[in-house]
């Protein structure tokens, strides 16, 4: 049976992929959340759409890189796992993080620190094994810096930078590191750019990419695919340009 | 944000809040609030202009479900397609579900919806045997036929005006596979569709028949069908078009709509006969098309629905065609269908035993509310009640006359929700 840990399973995108895996085989899934009780819905939910999947939840301090390293090493002494989706994340808005610098710190730390330590503390035990996929997911924010997003785009920036290394790292082996990056998504966290009228992609729409890039181990998985070729423009803008777009 | 009902009639701003816990706290929200699942009603009542909106959409996770007997409690912004993919590959399907498979349950059940099998199954609450509602003082209540039933009856076919629906657990139905043997039939008169509806009840579990309503002798094709076990061997190709854009004016006028309905009767006259149809090309064809409303242009369209008893139903559905064949309003969305004698248990659901007609049309400002106001006058003299669900028009009297329940469901409301219909037909 797959098996499959997911830190941050409450947030939209990563119950979504759970929801599609489910679908897909019988999967093993543990489940990691700031607060264990928000994952008993989820739970409930998963084993009705496919009542063979087997749930396992924990709960640990997403700041704290002992207790995470201490739930990896016991994670992975059940046995080799397939996957590790990192999803958690949270946006924060632009303007107020500019002017309450406190806020900077913590969207990064949640947005940053804490993803690279949850992966890092698998790492090890995947090359060990020889086996698995890692995933974080990162943002579209993260491909360039923009003013309307710079505070959440640069920790997510980190996390790309930190993917790239782990993914030379494990050059030569049957182990992979992934970056996803969705581009603005119709979730709780960002409730309220659809109340501006944006249209964002639905997250069922988004899950299935991401589940499918994992599966076939692509190291870049942009969701919706157009944020590929937006961003690769938006990488490419010579700096004349680009500073006088309002984005 | 603006929101607009599919009808498109009006689109006005809204404060809208997403709620994903199923014990979500009201009580800091600016009332009145009103719960909004996918926005499919056509008319006003899903709608509640400058002020607060729930929407239940991020509400859509299952909660327990039972192989053995069929019975299934979810959230309620679980979307009856998602049930119906996940159902019927293991032997179940809704016993009721309408022409559109993208509501939400908890819409379904505000409305108490009813599908092309009223006949045998009655209306969708028939199958609910429990929901749980947030009421904005902040209770939580869980009700049925048995427990605070006099909510649960107020809350089905509610109007989404006594509570938040938070929950629902339905008792699902039996089924064989995804496939159904359908059989088309034109039809020249009403005489000829009462017959054939009358004749397949007991035979056939889904009937429904599009009818021209430019004719009004009553010409149309009847379509009934069955769950089958047997299998088509091509693998089901599901083809979704997409309608980009709203046009300044509407696709359905005076020059496109006879040749349509000509065309329509002709192709569907040669594919007359049996043919075996995967589920969701005969419950919900128009699924096939997002955003098919856009066709009706910028300023949107009316649906009117109506249910009318049995006693000279004829006559009634007779002198309706006349009418509207003579305004030379109207559509090619039409659709005839007769009800069972099942009461429905709502205090405001809409089906009854009778036959019930729906219609499209453009919204053409003044001319198409006074055809309405004299199709209302027919329906009412009948014995008959317009559809709440489908409605942004009707007078508070022709409410009354259509729901005598209304003093009683009033005392079930939860005095801080609202909505642009309860404003308009209860006052509040």
């Amino acid at each position: 049976m797959k098996k499959i840990v997911i830190i941050g399973a409450t947030s939209s995108i990563a119950e979504h992929c759970a929801r599609v895996w489910s679908r897909q085989e019988d999967v093993h899934f543990i489940l990691v959340a700031r607060n264990i009780q928000r994952l008993e819905s989820i739970v409930g939910d998963l084993k009705v759409r496919n009542p063979k999947v087997k749930v396992d939840c924990c709960s640990v301090d997403f700041m704290d890189a002992t207790a995470i390293q201490n739930l990896a090493d016991s994670i992975t002494k059940e046995g080799m796992i397939n996957v590790l989706l990192v999803a958690h994340g949270v946006l924060p808005d632009q303007n107020e993080a500019v002017e309450k610098i406190w806020l900077i710190r913590e969207s990064i730390e949640i947005n940053a620190i804490s993803p690279v330590l949850f992966a890092e503390a698998f790492a090890g035990h995947m090359i060990s094994v020889n086996s698995g996929s890692i995933a974080l997911i990162g943002s579209v924010a993260g491909d360039r810096g923009r003013k309307s997003n710079y505070v959440y785009g640069s920790a997510k920036g980190l996390v790309e930078r930190y993917v790239q290394g782990l993914r030379h790292r494990f050059a030569g082996m049957d182990v992979d590191a992934i970056i996803i990056k969705p581009g603005p998504t119709n979730t709780p966290m960002t409730a309220h750019l659809t109340l501006e009228g944006q249209s964002l992609a639905t997250v069922e729409s988004v899950a299935e990419i991401v589940v499918r890039g994992i599966d076939q181990k692509q190291p870049y998985i942009y969701a919706p695919r157009k944020w590929a070729f937006i961003m690769f423009i938006i990488r490419h803008l010579p700096n004349w340009l680009f500073n006088k777009l309002d984005i | 944000m603006k929101v607009s009902s599919w009808g498109n009639i009006e689109n006005e701003n809204h404060n809208c809040v997403f709620i994903n816990s199923t014990r979500p706290d009201l009580s800091a929200l600016d009332r009145p609030i009103l719960a909004y699942g996918m926005g499919r009603s056509y008319g006003d009542v899903c709608l509640n202009p400058r002020s607060t909106l729930i929407r239940t959409e991020s509400l859509d996770r299952y909660i327990d479900f039972d192989i053995e007997s069929g019975i299934l409690t979810l959230e309620s912004g679980v979307l009856l397609r998602d049930i119906q993919k996940l159902m019927i590959p293991q032997g179940w399907i809704l016993p009721v579900s309408p022409g559109s498979q993208i509501v939400t349950v908890g819409g379904a059940i505000a409305n108490d919806v009813h599908g092309k099998n009223h006949h045998v199954n009655g209306s969708f609450c028939d199958h609910l045997t429990n929901l749980v509602i947030v009421r904005t003082e902040g209770d939580v209540l869980s009700c049925n036929r048995t427990e605070n039933s006099g909510l649960f009856y107020a809350t089905i076919g509610g109007l989404g005006l006594t509570g938040v629906i938070v929950e629902a657990t339905l008792q699902l139905k039996k089924v064989v596979g995804p496939w159904l043997e359908t059989e088309t039939i034109p039809y020249y008169s009403l005489d000829e569709f009462f017959h054939l509806a009358d004749m397949s009840e007991s035979e056939w579990e889904y009937t429904v028949s599009w009818i021209d309503c430019f004719s009004p002798e009553g010409k149309g094709i009847f379509m009934r069908s069955n769950h089958t076990n047997k299998v088509k061997n091509d693998p089901h190709k599901k083809n979704t078009l997409f309608m980009p854009f709203t046009p300044p004016m509407s696709l359905v006028n005076k020059l496109t709509l006879k040749p349509f309905n000509k065309l329509y009767f002709w192709l569907n006259s040669v594919r007359r006969g049996k043919r075996l149809m995967f589920y969701e090309d005969f419950f919900y064809p128009l699924d096939h098309i997002q955003n098919w409303n856009r066709i009706y242009g910028i300023k949107g369209f009316y649906q009117y629905q109506i249910v009318i008893p049995r006693k000279d139903r004829k006559e009634t559905i007779s002198k309706i065609l006349s009418e509207i064949t003579r305004s030379k309003q109207g559509s090619f969305l039409a659709v005839l269908k007769t009800f069972g004698d099942k009461k429905a248990s709502g205090l405001l659901s809409f089906p009854m035993p009778g036959v019930t007609l729906a219609l499209d049309f453009p919204n053409l400002g003044i001319t198409t509310l006074e055809l309405f106001n004299q199709l209302d006058a027919i329906v009412g003299s009948a014995g008959g009640r317009v559809y709440a669900a489908k409605d942004c028009r009707m007078s508070k009297e022709m409410f009354r006359i259509g729901y005598p329940l209304i003093d009683e469901f009033e005392s079930f409301r939860d005095p801080g929700i609202s909505s642009a219909l309860s404003r308009r037909l209860l006052g509040s």
